[in-house]
């Protein structure tokens, strides 16, 4: 730790814990020293490193890349998925944005679609199935195609790829004061809707996948919770061209289109 | 990582997915259908709200012309079609519209309900034990499910109070607003429970006037810097022109002392129209 430029606080965590799907579940309070170099997530494993040593059960929770990436990580802290800092998921956040002597709430992300697995791990697999219902193109297989041969504007490409950014983590499942996974899904949606190479099952996709969303998740209500916990600050815009694609899809003569 | 459970573990749908309605029926089936329900009769309501409240500034130019406004209501469309009908007609429009409102906004309510079961739920919204931290959410869209019902009760109380006379009894004059106003308005609990209710209204329409843009995907660049400004004004504009008539009778602008035809004398109306057509 001889590199060490940040300072040693000591927090209080407030940490849901529940044995399985089917257990009430409870909260427990540690107590942790930790630096203010350390992430969060590294601060969760340090907590579990000294419940190792006690003989507890240590906290089960979900991370993979640790670079914000991957969309593994995700839990509610202090009432704000991925926690307090914008644009910003769990594993990027460091603990030099508590201070010493705080409490910090930490619990899973939560809606009827998120089942609790254990402790902070809850089953996202609904997402899963949202993706399987039509996040997707269809191409044949075989050599590349040529780079550049369909043309995609510029401005569609950017709007698209900001879609694209989604890592589906479903913090805003979580933020949602109604569980709904519109953000998400409209994400998923636009992304492929916007370029050439997802035209042929616009319609398709959208209806299938709005439905499949209804089936787990909740009805938006533009609040805009979503947006703000979303560490990819995915837009809201995205939620209106899910909706105006939505009702296009069920009035549209796809056959005519020469669309799915 | 192991997860050290036996129990079995795999998210099932909140709801399954039922047959399918004919068209276009199927769209309402849908919660993004519905949402688009919801903000069509909201824009259908939104009108109303507004026309209603132009055609009541009528009130500041008298009982006779009050008088007037209210039978022209009965006479649109002059003679091509029967006294009231088209009057009769915009009131069915307005129920179909509210209950499609009313009912879309219910189900919605219970559907995201299912969708949150799992986390403790106050009011109907979830809570989190770390204290839930709104940030984009204002105190006009968390109080939707509040501001609705409350919009719903008074309207009820409004028809019961100027469209069927039942506080006022033999004070009631049918054909008279200015009168029935005036003496309804004149009571201080009244003039409050309009003031509440028209600021539970402005509310209600401070979201929904903004929401209705993202639930039909009207949604562009070029304008959607402007959706919160017409929203704000929309809200404003009702607030201000419904909350003056509580107001004013309170302080005394509306008021019954110089009228020329007594509300009390058996042909009040026809004076009233006389008096109006010399204007």
């Amino acid at each position: 730790m001889s590199t060490n430029n940040g300072e040693t606080i000591n927090v209080t965590v407030k940490v849901w814990r529940q044995d399985g799907p089917s257990d009430k579940g409870h909260f427990e309070t540690y107590e942790q020293p930790v630096t203010t170099d350390a992430s969060f997530l590294e601060m969760l494993d340090l907590l579990n490193e000294s419940l190792n040593e006690q003989g507890g059960e240590p906290i089960v929770f979900e991370s993979d890349c640790r670079e914000g990436i991957c969309g593994t990580c995700g839990v509610m802290i202090n009432g704000r998925a991925h926690g307090p800092q914008k644009a910003t998921a769990t594993c990027q956040l460091h603990m030099r944005e508590f201070k010493d002597g705080d409490e910090i709430v930490v619990e899973p992300f939560r809606a009827a679609g998120f089942p609790v697995i254990r402790d902070l791990a809850v089953d996202r697999s609904p997402l899963d199935r949202i993706i399987e219902a039509g996040g997707y193109i269809s191409v044949n297989t075989g050599a590349a195609s040529d780079a550049n041969l369909t043309p995609v504007p510029k401005d569609a490409a950017d709007k698209a790829f900001d879609a694209a950014a989604c890592i589906g983590c479903g913090a805003c499942v979580a933020a949602c004061p109604n569980s709904a996974a519109q953000l998400f899904t409209s994400a998923k949606i636009g992304h492929l809707a916007l370029l050439p190479q997802g035209q042929a099952e616009r319609w398709s996709r959208t209806e299938n996948m709005v439905e499949v969303m209804e089936e787990f998740f909740g009805s938006c209500t533009n609040h805009g919770e979503c947006h703000e916990a979303c560490p990819k600050e995915i837009s809201l815009d995205f939620i209106a061209f899910m909706n105006r694609d939505y009702v296009k899809a069920k009035v549209k003569n796809r056959a005519l289109s020469g669309q799915a | 990582m192991a997860q050290t459970t036996n129990e079995r573990y795999r998210a099932n749908p909140v709801r399954s997915k039922k047959r399918s309605w004919p068209f276009p029926l199927n769209i309402y089936q849908t919660a993004v259908g519905r949402k688009w329900v919801m903000a069509l009769t909201g824009i259908g309501l939104i009108g109303f709200v507004v026309a209603h409240m132009v055609g009541n500034l009528h009130v500041y130019e008298g009982p006779a012309r009050m008088h007037e406004y209210a039978e022209s209501l009965r006479t649109l469309a002059g003679g091509i079609v029967p006294k009231g009908f088209i009057l009769w007609l915009l009131r069915l429009g307005l129920i179909l519209m509210f209950g499609l409102h009313l009912h879309s906004a219910i189900t919605l309510r219970n559907f995201s309900g299912q969708s949150s079961n799992s986390a403790t739920l106050v009011g109907g919204a979830k809570k989190y034990a770390g204290g839930r931290d709104h940030i984009a959410a204002n105190y006009a869209s968390r109080t939707m499910r509040w501001t609705g019902p409350i919009i719903a009760l008074f309207l009820f109380y409004h028809l019961a109070d100027l469209t069927w006379g039942w506080w006022l009894g033999d004070d009631f004059v049918p054909g008279d607003p200015y009168h029935n106003v005036s003496q309804s308005l004149a009571s201080i609990p009244v003039a409050i429970l309009y003031i509440v209710a028209n600021i539970a209204l402005a509310l209600h329409i401070f979201h929904g006037a903004w929401s209705m843009f993202q639930s039909l995907g009207v949604n562009n660049p070029k304008y959607n810097h402007l959706r919160r400004g017409l929203a704000t004004a929309l809200a404003g504009i009702i607030l201000v022109g419904n909350l003056s008539f509580p107001i004013f009778t309170q302080t005394g602008l509306i008021n019954e002392d110089n009228r020329k035809c007594p509300a009390s004398d058996v042909n009040v109306l026809e004076c009233l129209a006389e008096q109006a057509e010399g204007h």
